[in-house]
């Protein structure tokens, strides 16, 4: 690492930003700041939310300008007016949210703005070559020329946007959060590529909330708090521990707090429930005062399950009781009877994003704020400001737009909303996906709370259900975790049976990790690829 | 948690603060500026052009006068009370994201229900504009259903229903229109009737001006401040997190589509008080100016936004430019250039300045 360090001095920087400051309004999103990344580079840029990296890469990518400072693209100057100049120039975004036509096909997405034309007819045999080519880096089958783009898998659509820059031989790649909602071989294929990018002496700038990921695949990592840089160094020379106090500018001690939790009679249980696909069979019992993980792969059937258990799809076969109450039921009857859920994708479906933090947490239940069945803005409002407070959630008031706040703060109103309906059990999706180390914190430690409960207060604890993607999550909150595979749930364990990796084994049926530790298992590959023959 | 941070948010559409630039910062406020914006532009156009025309300022003093003067206020109001009416049922379908395209149609049935009542079923005036409305709000029922039912886009239901409804209207007048008689329609013309030097001048404006006034601060309270209303721009906002949040969409939809051509049916009430015939044929091409009053007040196609003084502003900006061109004696045509290029010049600063606070 150290030698790749040297060497990357050596080389006249890819791209360099430096003395970049913007503001928007009376906030500073940055405030001098500067990076470097060398050919056949990797910069992590890690921060919180509003750390000012999004801002940075728009201003790299032309979306945003800058108030000062100035860019160099191999050494010459380099001002992006628009996101389009941007790319010709050769500095490419990938952004969480993928810009790509959902019904074209592959190869049309590649070539889009850029087909081959003569007088408007465009040469489709031309269009096909070159995409084509581009495909043969990722060496994917689902990526053929003709799929179209919305039947692709989530990880498939990144690669298609990655093949869309190289087409048009971007030599910066900006990847933001790309593995935030890739399954764990995806993880892994991503990875590869970013090496085999490497090798072709392009850069690339890594945005993520994942330390361990950026501990991995960086070489360098450069950290944004407030609008800043507090700190760049190699990665080698540095620890996760060290990374995280400079991006929260302070020690996170016990991310995963463990009161002492009780568990009590079983709140929630099912017995071998099917949806229409997804789950095919999964029995679970939860107790109050336990927080009972799921683990799997995306697409596994997790969500599906969280789903047909709150009626947001259809139950199949199977039995659910709730409480006193048995059977399926519809999203209003889960609410009076005490559930709530926490969607996986709070911008579609968790929040109305055009209306007002106090509209979004009194949303499941509109009653008690006034007489004859009135809803009083002002009881709404003072019922949201104990939240607001509670829950840290960073707003101007009750009455701010919930599009302005950022994705921790987002995903607080929407865990706020459970709160305020008071619900007994908890069924949260990805509670964490997207946001920053300190909501995250904040979150562990809410979900802490809520299953411990609190006597004095005569407040009963909760139980929560929920799932996750990101394992050291799983096993720093829950009490018990389950692993679903292909849509069946396995036997829930208690976190002090099990490790990570016997997580991942039994999500993937093979051992995830077998490259980078000492390759030992291949009995366990085989035993996974028996099983698979077996389903 | 504690540490002060760098606010990484821009100004909310909804700030909390009561401050001058917060209230100026609100669209119905800054609609209600526009409107006597372009009021008073027309009070000293045509004082200016009389002028010019007479070759005396005192002539021009005295038609800025006149269009100050209250006949021609109240003539605004109640030119607008029909487009008002039923733009404020379309304001809720809007807002809900929704839309709805017989509403001209409605407007037409209804016309014609309350004349055929009147005339062939010895109705008196009140049941026959109850069952006018009626008749409209059935029809409001079966695209509500269909919408929720089948899950067509409100767009092709209400389309189709433009057609349907039209059908239905026509053929209750027997492709005719169906004039009642004088003795038949007792107090019905009243509602739109100039009450300037009469005994009633004492209600400032007629019963139907009044009629529609009330039933927009009622419409206002519901979006405010009912389960109903904030579950409507709920489901506007985002369709899917209101389910989710248990809000019964389908049965609010329903509502939504039910008002609005309660009110259309209104608006029919009032259309019939104005012309004392049901004219099958009549209203056509209505909805848009319906659609453009609640656009420019604000709505956004999209749901989720849009208020009801909005759409109130909306009617109004749209009658004053039809009026002021009209004593200008602009022709009709130069009118309808300029409420097309107020409709886009309003929605498009709207989105621009949205553009700027995201």
């Amino acid at each position: 690492m150290a030698q790749r360090r040297i060497d990357s001095t050596d080389k006249v920087p890819l791209l360099k930003m430096q003395g970049v400051c913007k503001r928007f309004g009376a906030t500073v999103a940055l405030d001098d700041v500067g990076i470097e990344v060398s050919p056949g580079e990797v910069l992590a840029l890690v921060g919180e939310n509003g750390a000012g990296k999004s801002t940075l890469m728009k201003v790299l990518s032309g979306a945003v300008r800058e108030d000062a400072g100035q860019m160099r693209l191999d050494g010459v100057p380099y001002r992006p007016s628009n996101p389009l100049e941007a790319r010709r120039a050769g500095v490419a975004m990938i952004y969480q949210e993928f810009s790509l036509a959902p019904h074209l096909s592959v190869q049309e997405n590649i070539m889009l703005g850029m087909e081959p034309a003569t007088l408007g007819v465009v040469h489709w045999k031309e269009v096909r070559r070159r995409a084509i080519e581009a495909l043969k880096e990722f060496d994917n089958p689902e990526l053929t020329p003709d799929a179209q783009v919305s039947k692709l898998s989530v990880a498939s659509q990144q690669l298609v946007e990655i093949a869309r820059a190289l087409a048009i031989g971007c030599r910066v790649l900006v990847l933001d959060e790309p593995t935030s909602s890739l399954t764990q071989q995806d993880v892994e294929r991503l990875f590869k590529l970013i090496g085999r990018l490497k090798r072709q002496d392009k850069a690339v700038v890594y945005i993520s909330h994942f330390i361990e990921e950026v501990k991995r695949i960086a070489d360098r990592v450069t950290v944004l708090r407030d609008g800043k840089v507090v700190g760049s160094s190699a990665v080698a020379a540095i620890t996760t521990d060290e990374i995280i106090a400079l991006m929260v500018g302070r020690q996170v001690e016990e991310l995963y707090p463990r009161s002492g939790r009780q568990a009590r009679e079983v709140i929630l249980e099912i017995e071998d429930l099917a949806g229409l696909e997804k789950p095919e069979s999964a029995s679970l019992k939860l107790r109050r005062g336990e927080v009972l993980g799921i683990a799997g792969l995306v697409g596994a059937g997790r969500t599906e399950l969280l789903r047909s258990l709150f009626g947001l799809e259809p139950v199949r076969r199977g039995r659910i009781r709730l409480g006193i109450y048995t059977g399926p039921a519809s999203p209003v009857r889960r609410w009076m009877q005490g559930a709530g859920f926490l969607s996986e994708d709070r911008t579609k479906e968790g929040l109305a994003l055009s209306l007002s933090v106090a509209d979004n947490v009194t949303l499941s239940r509109l009653k008690g704020f006034g007489p004859l069945g009135l809803v009083l803005p002002g009881r709404q409002d003072r019922a949201t400001r104990r939240w607001i407070e509670r829950l840290g959630i960073r707003c101007q008031g009750p009455r701010q737009t919930l599009s302005s706040l950022s994705g921790g703060n987002q995903q607080k109103v929407a865990l706020a909303r459970l709160l305020q309906h008071d619900v007994d059990v908890l069924l949260l999706d990805e509670p964490t996906r997207g946001i920053d180390v300190a909501a995250k914190a904040m979150i562990y430690k809410l979900i802490d709370a809520l299953a411990t409960g609190s006597p004095a207060e005569g407040r009963a604890p909760k139980a929560v259900l929920m799932v996750s993607s990101y394992l050291p999550e799983l096993m720093g909150i829950c009490d018990r975790v389950a692993v679903m595979r292909r849509g069946r749930l396995g036997p829930t364990r208690r976190i002090d049976e099990i490790d990570e990796h016997k997580l991942m084994f039994d999500a993937t049926g093979a051992d995830p990790v077998r490259n980078s530790t000492t390759g030992e298992h291949p009995a366990k590959g085989e035993i996974s690829n028996g099983a698979e023959v077996a389903e | 948690m504690t540490e002060p941070r760098n606010q990484s948010v821009s100004l909310g559409r909804q700030t909390a603060g009561s401050s001058l630039r917060g209230l100026l910062g609100q669209t119905s406020v800054k609609l209600v500026l526009a409107l006597i914006g372009i009021f008073v532009f027309f009070v000293v156009a045509v004082g200016v052009q009389e002028a010019f025309k007479a070759h005396d300022w005192w002539d021009g003093y005295d038609a800025s006068l006149r269009f100050l003067g209250r006949p021609n206020i109240e003539m605004i109001a109640r030119h607008t009370t029909i487009v008002g009416m039923a733009a404020l049922g379309m304001t809720l379908v809007i807002i809900s994201g929704g839309i709805d395209l017989s509403v001209g149609s409605i407007v037409a049935l209804s016309s014609v229900a309350i004349a055929w009542l009147l005339q062939y079923a010895g109705a008196g005036p009140l049941t026959a504009a109850l069952g006018g409305v009626a008749a409209a709000a059935l029809f409001g029922v079966l695209s509500g259903l269909l919408i929720t039912w089948l899950r067509v886009v409100p767009f092709i239901v209400t389309l189709g229903m433009m057609l349907v409804v039209r059908g239905v209207a026509k053929g209750i007048g027997r492709e005719q229109k169906i004039d009642v008689d004088i003795a038949r329609v007792k107090w019905l013309p009243e509602l739109l009737r100039s009450v300037v030097g009469t005994e009633h001048s004492w209600m400032l404006a007629p019963a139907g001006v009044w009629v529609w006034l009330i039933l927009a601060v009622v419409m206002a309270a519901v979006l405010r401040y009912t389960r109903l209303g904030r579950h409507i721009f709920a489901i506007g906002s985002n369709e899917q997190t209101a389910h989710l949040c248990g809000v019964a969409v389908e049965r609010v939809k329903v509502i939504v589509y039910t008002l609005c051509a309660a009110f259309a049916g209104l608006a029919g009430l009032m259309q019939f008080s104005y012309l004392t015939v049901g004219d099958p044929t009549g209203a056509v091409g209505l909805e848009l100016n319906v659609i453009a009053a609640v656009v420019i007040g604000g709505g956004s196609l999209s749901g989720g936004e849009g208020s009801i003084l909005g759409t109130l502003m909306g009617a109004l900006i749209m009658t004053v430019i039809a009026t002021g061109c009209a004593q200008m004696w602009l022709p009709n045509w130069v009118q309808e250039i300029i409420t097309g290029a107020i409709i886009v010049v309003a929605v498009g600063l709207d989105r621009l300045r949205h553009r700027r606070t995201r």
